[in-house]
């Protein structure tokens, strides 16, 4: 990214100042400066688009981890307000909606593990349904579906997925309100009705994880976390229930722009103000897929609580949270001194709720909300809690992964899939995937350094440090 | 290559002398990052059919009607044919459902709009835009 058009107001914080004539909000890119020139001037482009949109509120910010989008910048934060002409918009979700990470923390250590951790790779790999072409073991019916649209994770348990105790700690107890399945087509539900319990392919992965260290000890001891410990990460989403549904809306609210008199900046960022038909048609279907979503994590914490059994019988393997970050969630904020329900768009940002928040299960009310910011398969992981300040500098919002550094394509110029997995495995990281293709495209040095993404994140007051994880299996898409 | 750069994911571009064409390349393009086409025997059978007045939004309504019943169906597909009246669309595409033995690369969830152009270019057509990878 060009700086010269940036003024630093801190070394961890960035505006872009207003050209002569220049009509829009303020825009806000948090980060280091060695991390904003390593993103693509797209990323500048997107969300000074972006600030450009009817009824925002504050900036529109990118997290230390943006990366160029679809409109939207993935790391995109948002905030409209829908009683001053506020909208909604596809492309500020994702495609990929309530794409997010579900991290179950263990009574195992790494030296528990170590002796049969190539029969719990196996295990995972067989058993996780993983990658393009692989279905999963669930296959449902429409009137089914709808049920797991309406219900989320709380279908899942209903199902015997998991335990009521799971949903405390996941999002909204696990249910988003507002769901409206009428509003999801029937080819998006029909894309769905075998991929429940699916990981899917691209950057989504289910990892073991060990921590290393622990940087905050009250928070890590308000999260149950202590050096040594095994976690498990899974990060994915509403698989192509919620990438349809994206996409249909994407063509529809870019059609219907015109006649509902907004100008878009750019065709990707088709949106609808939040009260007007189009727009409740949408989030009527973005809370329906994200159930889908959060019954599809369900469903995976329960698979991979299976395959642990069989190695380690009698271990625990609890929620520690799960969280959504391709979302739009109406949310009350305080700006200027009232209070004002938003809606908060998250591209590829984890909210971040700070102590006392009272969304917030009673065990994390005082540390803050866990976030979790995933790095690539061969380098490391995050977990920090949600401050105070983060409310008012993002409305609550932080960085959700590395980033990407460079294209897919450059990195398969780069990476054979094969050599990288045998790399992976000398350093003690055993990877299990089907797509040679897709661990080349995955490969950790595609991704930005993760140290240097959740530090730039604590400095900027987005969320505070907690714990280091450090992979020791992943099973990719 | 038939691709261009995106940071997160591919982009994909269809040539051919017709509009029809190029967009039937454009569907090779995507199908082709799932697999290798020339492996993929045409035993089954799905249809697409919509209206679209803007050639735009039509390549990117083709890609995702065949994206979306090719999951339905758990089919990867690998032969393709487009025709059009005005406003109305109307295809085919030929495939199987997935092998073990099939090569995996990755999958293609969706088009998008990103840098998304139809265009008439050195005689012929050319139809691009970013997919969802």
């Amino acid at each position: 990214m060009d700086l010269t058009r940036l003024s630093e107001v801190d070394p961890w914080s960035w505006t872009v100042p207003k050209l002569p004539g220049e009509s829009r909000h303020e825009v806000k890119l948090y980060g280091s400066r060695e991390l904003l020139q390593t993103m693509d001037d797209k990323v500048l482009e997107q969300i000074t688009n972006v600030a450009r949109l009817p009824g925002l509120v504050g900036a529109a910010m990118t997290m230390p981890d943006a990366h160029w989008g679809y409109g939207f910048p993935i790391g995109g934060v948002a905030a409209f307000d829908a009683e001053r002409g506020g909208i909604i918009s596809a492309g500020g979700v994702g495609f990929d909606i309530s794409c997010g990470i579900r991290c179950l923390r263990t009574d195992l250590t790494l030296a528990d593990i170590m002796p049969r951790l190539k029969l719990l790779a196996d295990g995972l790999y067989r058993d996780i349904p993983a990658g393009v072409g692989e279905g999963g073991h669930i296959r449902l019916d429409v009137p089914a579906l709808d049920r797991v649209l309406a219900g989320g994770a709380a279908w899942a348990v209903e199902q015997g997925y998991g335990e009521t105790a799971d949903l405390e700690f996941v999002e909204e107890h696990g249910r988003a309100a507002g769901a409206v399945p009428g509003e999801v087509s029937a080819l998006a539900k029909k894309r769905q009705l075998g991929e429940m319990g699916t990981l899917g392919s691209g950057n989504h992965y289910l990892e073991v994880q060990w921590v290393e260290r622990i940087l905050d000890q009250e928070a890590a001891c308000a999260f149950g976390l202590f050096e040594g410990q095994i976690l498990v990460s899974i990060h994915c989403g509403s698989r192509g229930l919620g990438h349809q549904i994206g996409t249909e809306y994407l063509v529809s609210l870019a059609k219907a722009a015109g006649r509902l008199g907004i100008t878009l900046p750019d065709r990707e960022l088709a949106c609808a103000p939040i009260n007007s038909d189009e727009g409740q048609a949408y989030i009527g279907a973005m809370n329906a897929a994200t159930n889908c979503a959060l019954a599809n994590r369900q469903i995976l914490a329960q698979l991979t609580r299976r395959v642990f059994a069989h190695q380690f019988p009698n271990r625990r393997l609890e929620t520690l949270f799960d969280v959504s970050h391709n979302t739009c969630k109406a949310e009350w904020h305080m700006v200027e001194s009232k209070r004002r329900l938003l809606h908060v768009h998250r591209k590829g940002a984890t909210r971040a709720f700070g102590p006392g928040h009272p969304e917030l299960p009673g065990r994390y009310r005082e540390a803050g909300q866990p976030v979790i910011i995933g790095g690539s398969m061969g380098t490391g992981s995050y977990i920090l809690a949600g401050t105070t300040a983060s409310e008012a500098r993002a409305f609550s919002s932080a960085s959700h992964g590395a980033g990407r550094a460079m294209s897919r394509h450059a990195a398969l110029k780069r990476w054979q899939g094969r050599e990288l997995l045998k790399d992976l495995e000398t350093r003690g990281v055993l990877v299990r995937t089907r797509s040679m293709r897709g661990a080349a495209e995955e490969a950790p040095g595609a991704y930005k350094d993760v140290e240097r993404v959740a530090e730039a994140t604590e400095r900027a007051g987005l969320a505070r440090r907690v714990a280091v994880l450090r992979p020791k299996v992943c099973v990719k898409g | 290559m038939p691709y261009f750069e995106h940071d997160a994911d591919v982009g994909v571009v269809g040539r051919g002398a017709t509009l029809e064409e190029a967009f039937v390349s454009g569907a090779q393009a995507v199908f082709a990052l799932m697999t290798h086409l020339e492996s993929i025997q045409p035993r089954e059978r799905v249809q697409v059919q919509f209206e679209e007045a803007d050639p735009e939004l039509a390549f990117v309504t083709w890609i995702n009607q065949l994206l979306g019943h090719a999951h339905e169906n758990g089919l990867v597909l690998g032969k393709f044919e487009l025709a059009r009246d005005g406003e109305r669309w109307r295809g085919s595409a030929w495939g199987e459902p997935w092998r073990a033995e099939m090569e995996r690369g990755v999958d293609v969830k969706g088009a998008t709009l990103t840098m998304l152009s139809v265009a008439q270019r050195d005689g012929g057509w050319e139809a691009r835009c970013v997919v969802d990878v």
